[in-house]
């Protein structure tokens, strides 16, 4: 109760955070060149100024920017996003239907980072300064330095033009209607090069980090004594190091979820998924300044809530910080 | 100089220097090497890498030269990287250095603003910044620029905050000395240090961000930029993988130098912290 109580805190002091960015991009879009009015008009091909002014008059565009960042405010809280003139359906379903591959792919790409990170991080620590600590460090520098979209553009070319493993992109085969578990395995094998393509990245960092965390923790008085009173090596790294060695990488998960969510614009859109990143792109493509907004709050939204989690997992981790807080 | 001996010691910080040297000859040199506009036709397109001395990496879609393009990509990654790097450690460092300072309400608000930056993801926020903006080179390094500054502030303001009680901080305001020479004259040397190493992240980070905003064809489509060329490669992926491959592996090597060159630094400078 006591740690739902101090992440809880942390949520609330999140929100004034949340109101300053919205204001701020709704002001910032205020510059935009053209508005939501002259994108419907040239969906319409065109009109005049009479029609332009009514419509105009009909979205509440022709009040002063304060009223109208008032009221976007207001409907905000009542969970109204507004209409996406483009797609001709409130933002909020829009944005809705776009959210499970987008949350699907990000929880994929962190657990295969996290696990695969930890592991590496493990073994690069454990053979300190040997060659598979050089092997592993030297791999992570490469995969940090590695643009994701080009690695799943040349994924691509090995693994569905030339071996023909897995499909080139997509969320699912539309060709063929499948149930149950046949349509699970088939959305699960669109998104493995997705997975990698996003994870690359967040495994080269996590890997860093549980290394430098791991030799760290190695060297802490408690260790000495775990060793002292005759646990073997395995025993001493699962049991003591790993739980205090994890703290640095659960704080990163909650740092890097926004550096995540802006890397899966790019990864959605090399693999044409339907989700929240391929979204952001094609509004900004098409002008639809209206869902942008959305897009904005929707992922602060989830920044904070993965925060929020972070804030949990850290708190069952170290019992300290409920006993400090 | 004891510090560049330790650089020197280190051999991946003496490769990363050597890539970075051979990354920045290749801007140099690119107006010698191909004094022709790189984005004119040069030949029949398509050509496949080594088959054809002329061109040595090939030609693209539009039967532009690749080599060229790489050269004078080179320019434009460096460029946009470095003035990118340089806006948001400049604005990085006013920010951290006014929180860090003054503390209390100038800190409070400061925080809450790098906060909200932090929380929008940074990617998303450079497409909004696009959208209004648009796409020049200007722009787009501006809005990189924009997008990186909240680390580099939290790391100033963190040196700002265990600097500024120190007892030569107190002299010189015993001495008279005015907040602004305190904080510039004084405190910024000392805290500048992890700042500037830390600007190889951002740069190997803002190298990134354009060439992933140019894949996406949302950058500059006027200038030879490796992005844009990975994204053009795109539309032939199945064959001529080349086009794609050949300007992604010069991405690669470009931030991996800087990347290194940083961690060189860092180790030379810090060296009880070396093999962390």
């Amino acid at each position: 109760m006591r740690i739902l109580g101090l992440a809880g805190r942390r949520l609330a002091a999140s929100i004034p955070t949340l109101i300053l960015i919205l204001i701020g991009v709704f002001l910032l879009l205020q510059f935009a060149p053209g508005d939501t009015v002259d994108a419907m008009m040239a969906q319409m091909g065109g009109g005049d100024a009479a029609t332009a002014k009514e419509l105009r008059k009909f979205y509440e565009l022709d009040l002063s920017i304060p009223v109208q960042l008032g009221n976007y405010l207001w409907r905000l809280v009542r969970l109204d996003l507004g209409f996406s003139s483009i797609y001709g359906k409130p933002v909020a379903s829009v944005i809705l239907e776009r959210l499970p591959p987008t949350i699907l792919l990000m929880t994929a790409s962190l657990s295969f980072a996290f696990f695969f990170g930890l592991v590496f991080g493990v073994i690069a620590a454990r053979g300190v300064n040997r060659w598979p600590d050089t092997l592993i460090s030297t791999l992570g520098l490469i995969f940090y330095a590695t643009p994701s979209f080009w690695f799943g553009l040349m994924a691509i070319v090995v693994f569905s033009v030339y071996l023909q493993w897995l499909p080139p992109g997509g969320f699912e085969d539309i060709g063929t209607v499948r149930t149950g578990i046949w349509r699970v395995l088939d959305i699960a094998s669109h998104l493995v090069l997705p997975t990698l393509t996003l994870g690359l990245i967040f495994l080269a960092i996590y890997l860093r980090i549980m290394r430098a965390s791991m030799l760290e923790v190695l060297n802490l008085d408690y260790v000495r004594t775990a060793r002292a009173k005759g646990l073997d090596e395995t025993r001493v790294v699962t049991r003591h190091v790993l739980r205090n060695a994890l703290l640095p990488m659960v704080t990163l998960i909650g740092l890097q979820a926004g550096t995540m969510l802006g890397g899966s614009v790019v990864v959605e859109s090399v693999f044409s998924l339907p989700g929240l990143g391929r979204l952001a792109y094609e509004s900004v493509v098409q002008r639809d300044l209206n869902t942008l907004l959305g897009i904005v709050f929707v992922s602060a939204l989830l920044v904070i809530s993965v925060n929020f989690v972070v804030d949990l997992i850290y708190a069952r981790l170290d019992p300290r910080i409920t006993a400090g807080g | 100089m004891d510090a560049v001996k330790r650089y020197f010691r280190s051999p991946a910080a003496v490769a990363g220097l050597i890539l970075l040297l051979i990354v920045i000859a290749m801007a140099v040199s690119a107006g010698w090497f191909y004094p022709r506009d790189p984005l004119a036709l040069a030949g029949r397109p398509l050509v496949w890498p080594f088959s054809n001395p002329r061109f040595l990496l090939g030609t693209d879609n539009s039967g532009r030269d690749i080599a060229a393009q790489i050269f004078y990509g080179a320019r434009i990654s460096l460029l946009i990287g470095g003035v990118a790097t340089a806006i948001a450690i400049l604005i990085g460092i006013l920010v951290g250095a006014f929180a860090g300072y003054y503390g209390g309400w100038v800190d409070n608000v400061l925080m809450r603003i790098t906060e909200a930056f932090q929380t929008l993801p940074n990617f998303v926020l450079l497409l909004v910044l696009v959208a209004v903006f648009g796409s020049t080179l200007t722009t787009v390094t501006i809005a990189v620029g924009v997008v990186s500054w909240p680390a580099p502030a939290r790391l100033t303001r963190a040196e700002f905050l265990s600097l500024r009680n120190r007892e030569f901080v107190q002299a010189g305001r015993t001495l008279g000395m005015k907040n602004i020479q305190l904080i510039f004259g004084e405190i910024l040397p000392n805290a500048l240090p992890p700042v500037i190493v830390y600007a190889s992240v951002v740069m190997a980070v803002a190298i990134l961000l354009e060439s992933a905003l140019a894949f996406l064809r949302l950058s500059d489509p006027n200038v030879a930029s490796w992005g844009n060329l990975i994204g053009l490669g795109r539309d032939v992926l199945r064959v001529q993988w080349y086009v794609s491959a050949i300007p992604g592996i010069a991405i690669l090597v470009t931030v991996l130098a800087v990347s290194l060159v940083g961690q060189g630094l860092n180790d030379a400078l810090n060296p009880r912290l070396k093999g962390r």
